[in-house]
């Protein structure tokens, strides 16, 4: 689930599909309406142990996660507010054994579901429980489009196996599919054939999606971050088959940030047009929130409804709009575009959230940062840290070479 | 074989058109607007594609699309029929229409 920023902003990204108009009339720049989606973190197990993972390194244990009743209640309450679509993801969603429970009521209550998942613990039986729960939409993750590299990459045996499996399931039950390819220096040679992948597997979309570096990501920099070279050839490869396969598989696309000469317009802006609650409940304005330490985010299980906290939280209002920021921003042109792009990025790489994103060459430490990610795209460290509740294990060299 | 099919549609009048799973059209009661749900988008469509949209049922055709509102408004049949067929060209062309297709007899 590791493209869930790609994804988010897509939400608000494309005004000819209609967008702007309910932007402009569900919320203005100083109001902050109720966002269209919601990502709800249903857990952070997963079996996988992805290098470049987009949750928290302190990950929620199992015993903190919300129950079915609360999950239930948060969902009505979304609805109630004015949410229209929800996000089940993780971790790894499917390891909730309610999860075709919590697709129903989503459903009764009147959302819009989408199921983001590793598909390795899928069945055909949970997945037509799921399509009879009326899931609108599937999104499967990989991780290279054959088993040597996407098994390595993953942590775990078979599990492009299995995704190739669960995809054709996914397509026999008549459910939309989106593929999404989380691409880094060790798999973007693979990403012609992971376009081809898509278009056998009969997905409608694909996510190429390029790591973005905090939290797990940041851990694994070093063995993930791709060379100038290869994103150019990545930008090639993405155009010429957005053209090609016009009418048969939509490509979005996000190029890593490190790489840009703006920042990215981090989920659409802080506080602005999304939220996601963790599995323990927490509303986080992104999903690596929780990383700027010194930030106190609410709970569901507190007294404020979502609405409130959504509106009157202290980590909501923080960062929301444009007067919290400092030079080079305040008097930036972009400031509108931009939002001084990730507040994650820039505490990961600063000590800072205020601080402007080093992503953006205005900032003073850009030049360092690109540096450094120039020297470690060329450099040899291809072994990986691997997710886990431990804080991350190294990777072996048998697993190495295999 | 699934019965619907999503993608490269080319709409004509004896097209059955039908939204596709994905494609939720919902009225949201908090923005008193017509939405689309769609994959990691919401689409909002204006008045006419709403109309045309409720009778896309997978059982009329777009000619009966038509015919309905030429009724309806009064209007020429001819320039609805383009109108219409315009519009839903438009929203296959984006992945969010379907097709009934007829088993075959």
């Amino acid at each position: 689930m590791s493209a869930i920023d790609t994804g988010v902003k897509a939400v608000a990204a494309d005004p000819s599909d209609g967008l702007a108009i309910l932007e402009s009339r569900g919320s203005t720049a100083e109001t902050y309406g109720i966002p269209l989606a919601v990502l709800a973190e249903l857990t952070h197990r997963c079996p996988l142990q992805c290098p470049y993972c987009s949750n928290p390194v302190e990950l929620d244990r199992a015993g903190t996660e919300l129950t079915t009743a609360e999950w239930k209640k948060v969902l009505t309450e979304l609805a109630e507010i004015g949410v229209l679509q929800i996000h089940f993801s993780g971790g790894e969603p499917t390891a909730r054994k309610d999860l075709a429970e919590l697709v129903q009521h989503a459903t009764d209550v009147g959302l819009y579901s989408n199921l983001i998942t590793s598909a390795v613990l899928l069945t055909k039986d949970k997945l037509s429980a799921l399509a009879d729960s009326e899931l609108n939409h599937v999104q499967i993750s990989f991780q290279g489009n054959e088993p040597v590299v996407a098994d390595r990459v993953a942590g775990f045996k078979r599990a492009h196996e299995k995704k190739i499996e669960a995809a054709r399931w996914t397509r026999e039950l008549d459910l939309p599919l989106t593929v999404n390819a989380v691409m880094h220096r060790q798999n973007l040679f693979q990403l012609p054939d992971i376009i081809q992948m898509a278009v056998d597997l009969d997905a409608d979309r694909l996510e190429v999606a390029n790591v973005q570096y905090y939290g797990w990501a940041l851990k694994n920099r070093a063995a993930l971050m791709p060379t100038i070279a290869q994103i150019e050839e990545a930008s090639r490869i993405v155009e010429e088959a957005q053209t090609r396969l016009k009418g048969i598989l939509a490509i979005d696309y996000v190029v890593p940030d490190y790489y840009a000469l703006r920042p990215k317009k981090c989920m659409g802006g802080w506080g602005r047009q999304f939220f996601n609650i963790s599995p323990a409940g927490k509303v986080l304005p992104c999903h690596a929130a929780e990383s700027i330490t010194g930030l106190a985010f609410e709970s569901v299980r507190s007294n404020h409804s979502i609405a409130w906290i959504w509106q009157n939280s202290e980590a909501f209002n923080r960062y929301r709009g444009t007067g919290w920021m400092p030079e080079p921003c305040q008097s930036c042109a972009f400031k509108e575009v931009d939002f001084g792009g990730c507040r994650c990025q820039a505490f990961a790489l600063t000590g800072d959230a205020g601080n402007t994103d080093p992503a953006c060459t205005l900032s003073p430490l850009h030049e360092q940062i690109f540096k450094l990610a120039e020297t470690e795209a060329a450099g040899n460290n291809n072994h990986f840290i691997y997710r886990n509740f431990a804080g991350g294990t190294p990777e072996t060299e048998s697993e190495h070479g295999a | 074989m699934a019965a619907l099919r999503s993608r490269n549609i080319s709409v004509s009048e004896t097209s059955r058109p039908v939204l596709p799973r994905h494609a939720r059209l919902k009225f949201d009661e908090t923005r008193q607007v017509w939405v689309i749900l769609a994959p990691e988008r919401v689409l909002a469509p204006d008045e006419i594609a709403v109309e045309v949209l409720q009778l896309c049922d997978g059982v009329r055709d777009v000619g009966q699309i038509a015919d309905q509102l030429a009724t309806k408004y009064a209007a020429e049949r001819a320039a609805i029929l383009s109108d219409v067929i315009a519009m839903l060209q438009d929203l296959a062309d984006k992945g969010f229409l379907a097709e009934a297709r007829e088993k075959t007899p």
